[in-house]
């Protein structure tokens, strides 16, 4: 028996299905052609990355985030059950986010207070009563999952602002295509590379009423942000403009970009900058990448932004526990996908049992994010867990503590050996007026150092292909 | 397309552009070396990249090395060499997409390549070496975006400001030396200096081979004047300039539906007055305030397509 699911022995040692064909190829192929193969691919990403990191002075850019050659399988069954749970999820999320900003059920039926909704620093005021096309807050939703058997999967995370990773998933996939050609032969792998055309007719979807041919744009902070270069080759992909604050302006409540053909109207915005920089108008007022007026425009309903502002109270840690009630409640569904079952240090008797178990419990920060500001219990010394307990008890509402997972493990090349490391999902979950489209895969994280559970990017995780067969593995 | 992008193709254009004609004065400066009074050889050199003034504030006299530094390098200078390659690289880097790979990487490539460049490299025993490199940075440039740009809008921006900064160099290094062309001047014609000078005019636009093979015959100031404000064939001349200023024009006329602006009425009015003037009446009416007039012109222009295109 293995201490963890690993995906390709599952806890039995035996090869499964999904990864029959991928594990004869592993087995075949030489190490120092493996070693060879990700030389290359290193070199391949260096080339885009080089191009990126200029943009940044040559800083240690996210661009240059590890890949790993082997890839994660899922197989058709596994995907489907996914695919529908996160369907589900996004739907329930959606309606959870237009009964906050509209009519309030969820409060009326007792299961959340309107205190607790107003008072979160996420919620938007100038949201509430507005009306959003197809009643859609979260267009793109980034919701991170983790294995722990052969059935079982869990909903870490719901990121329902702007989620980042996208731009990996699909150069992955070209970079182990250009690598692989052969193995994609020998496996069936569903692709990936509609997903700007499906991004693109999620948006379009969307736009304000009536508007047959609506001109959609990308909305980025800019050069320095880190993140740009997802923003200006999802754009280029789309092939919309890539426009920054001083590019757009409002008059007469509708929005306008400045060419060179004169101001041409923009029905939809993509936006990857955060609510709090939107429009100094309505938010931050020293913000200098948004765009005055914009909310105004967007209130009147004559531009629509993606995602929604306030879209984020969707995703937040506390909340996140009463997503499998959420979809009771507006579904009428029992939850496909389970919950990592969660205290709310908030509450006393919670805090009272995290605090006794603090070395089996992973502690977090509410609104905490990218692997800062938690405390892995197992993992830590008796005097950082002390010294945690201590911020517990002064600020209890700021943390949610959660089981420690036994995240599966995927074979991953370490050094001269494919070796099981813990890896993460994040598939990307697009919702338009005219439904939802979900590219089969996602982006995997993998943590590279042997035993280690983190798989951010900012604490040296690293990326790996994702397969979805088209078929069974077992076929 | 985006106005900002349109602005940063256009300016990224005239700062490699510019650069070039940096170049190309410090080496007509030089190599008037022993022939005249270096001091006023420089100081027209300054005065042509416009900085005479800034250079004035930043040193009491003008010595051939201190000039040559100030041109290239000057920390106080913002037009230097160096401040326009690193000009032209935020403004390819701010529009990134709406450039061709190759183009980014003749911009990038030389910016990299200017980060190892240190003050023995303005020194007078490496600064020709140096000033090779300077024109081989827009050689390629326009190398690459001729050879690799789709013939759409962006291209024609990157061009158009390849010819307005071309224009305004040719009249400016013209006006300099104004005084050297004009017939009363000359010390009788033959004169030693008189030749140096007026090939030295003709260095500063890489003209001398191409002034043998048009008039084939020894330099005169007013063949000097024609070749470099009128004749079509000489790719630096206010012409040759101007005719392609109104064909971007009208390839962006053309890519907007036929919409023209004051750019075109005033680009094509100048254009018109070059193909049919007559250097006889360039002089009759005053070379100098001609020339003054043509840069007065050009900046204008210039006001007119970002008002057109870029606002």
């Amino acid at each position: 028996m293995r201490d963890f699911f690993d995906d390709m022995h599952g806890t039995d040692g035996d090869i499964r299905a999904a990864y029959r064909t991928v594990a004869q190829w592993l087995a075949e192929t030489p190490h120092e052609t493996l070693a060879t193969k990700r030389e290359e691919a290193e070199r391949l990403f260096r080339r885009v990355g080089i191009t990126f990191a200029v943009y940044t002075e040559g800083a240690d850019t996210e661009r240059l985030i590890p890949f790993d050659i082997i890839p994660r399988v899922l197989d058709a069954d596994e995907w489907a059950m996914l695919e529908r749970g996160l369907k589900q999820r996004v739907a329930a999320l959606n309606r959870f986010l237009g009964d906050v900003y509209g009519p309030r059920e969820i409060v009326r039926a007792g299961k959340l207070t309107d205190a607790h909704i107003d008072s979160h620093p996420a919620y938007c005021a100038q949201m509430q009563g507005v009306q959003v096309p197809g009643g859609i807050y979260t267009h793109i939703a980034g919701i991170d999952l983790v294995r722990t058997g052969a059935d079982e999967f869990y909903v870490l995370e719901d990121n329902c602002r702007t989620p980042s990773g996208v731009s990996y998933m699909l150069e992955n996939r070209s970079v182990m295509m250009r690598l692989f050609p052969e193995l994609f032969a020998r496996v069936g792998v569903a692709p990936v590379a509609r997903y700007p055309q499906d991004l693109l007719a999620t948006l379009r979807s969307v736009a304000p009423g009536g508007e047959e041919d609506p001109c959609v744009v990308v909305l980025t902070p800019g050069q320095f942000n880190s993140a740009y270069y997802e923003h200006s080759f999802l754009a280029d992909e789309m092939g919309v403009e890539l426009v920054e604050g001083i590019d757009l302006l409002v008059s007469d409540k509708k929005v306008y970009m400045r060419t060179t053909d004169g101001l041409k109207r923009v029905h939809v915005i993509y936006r990857r900058i955060d609510d709090d920089f939107l429009d100094p108008l309505a938010f931050r007022a020293d913000s200098v990448l948004g765009v005055a007026g914009l909310m105004e425009a967007y209130r009147a309903g004559n531009v629509t932004l993606a995602n929604a502002p306030g879209a984020g109270i969707a995703d937040d840690k506390a909340i996140y526990m009463h997503v499998p009630e959420m979809i009771r409640f507006y579904l009428g569904e029992e939850p496909i996908l389970k919950n990592v079952p969660t205290w709310d240090c908030a509450n006393e008797g919670a805090l009272a049992y995290v605090l006794d178990h603090l070395e089996e419990l992973v502690v977090k920060e509410t609104r905490g994010s990218g692997g800062y500001g938690m405390l892995v219990g197992p993992h830590a010394t008796k005097r950082a867990r002390e010294a945690f307990a201590k911020k517990l008890r002064q600020s209890p509402s700021a943390y949610v503590a959660q089981p420690t997972l036994a995240l599966s493990t995927c074979p991953t090349f370490a050094g001269d050996k494919a070796a099981p490391r813990h890896v993460d999902l994040r598939p990307f979950v697009l919702s338009g007026a005219d439904g939802v489209r979900i590219v089969p895969g996602g982006l995997t994280r993998v943590a590279l150092q042997d035993g280690s559970l983190v798989v951010n990017s900012s604490q040296g995780g690293g990326t790996k292909d994702t397969w979805v067969l088209r078929t069974n593995g077992d076929r | 397309m985006l106005s900002r992008a349109a602005d940063a193709l256009f300016w990224l254009a005239r700062y490699m552009e510019r650069l070039d004609n940096l170049a190309r004065l410090i080496e007509a400066a030089q190599s008037m070396a022993g022939v005249s009074s270096e001091a006023e050889e420089w100081r027209s050199a300054l005065t042509a990249a416009g900085v005479e003034e800034l250079y004035d504030d930043a040193h009491p006299v003008v010595t051939p090395d201190l000039a040559a530094r100030f041109l290239c390098s000057g920390p106080s200078n913002p037009f230097s060499i160096m401040n326009c390659l690193e000009l032209a690289r935020v403004n390819a880097r701010a529009m990134r997409t709406a450039l061709t790979r190759d183009m980014w990487e003749a911009v990038n490539q030389g910016w990299l390549e200017s980060r190892t460049l240190d003050e023995r490299n303005f020194s007078p025993a490496l600064l020709a070496e140096t000033l090779d490199w300077v024109r081989t940075l827009s050689t390629r440039f326009s190398g690459a975006y001729e050879t690799t740009m789709l013939r759409n809008e962006n291209y024609w921006f990157v061009r158009l400001g390849t010819f307005v900064e071309r224009a305004d160099s040719t009249a400016r290094i013209l006006d300099v030396k104004y005084h050297l062309l004009l017939p009363e001047n000359s010390s009788g014609v033959g004169g030693m200096l008189d030749y140096y000078q007026w090939t030295s005019v003709l260095r500063a636009v890489s003209a001398v081979r191409a002034y043998q093979w048009v008039y084939r015959e020894e330099v005169k100031p007013w063949n000097v004047a024609e070749l470099m404000i009128l004749r079509p064939e000489m790719p630096r001349s206010l012409r040759a300039c101007y005719d392609n200023i109104t064909g971007c024009l009208d390839e962006l006329a053309r890519i907007h539906g036929g919409k023209r602006g004051e750019c075109h009425r005033q680009a094509g009015a100048i254009a018109a007055e070059l193909r049919y003037g007559r250097i006889s009446d360039i002089f009759q009416s005053g070379l100098h305030e001609r020339l003054t007039d043509y840069i007065d012109r050009t900046r204008e222009l210039g006001d007119q397509i970002a008002n057109l295109y870029m606002r």
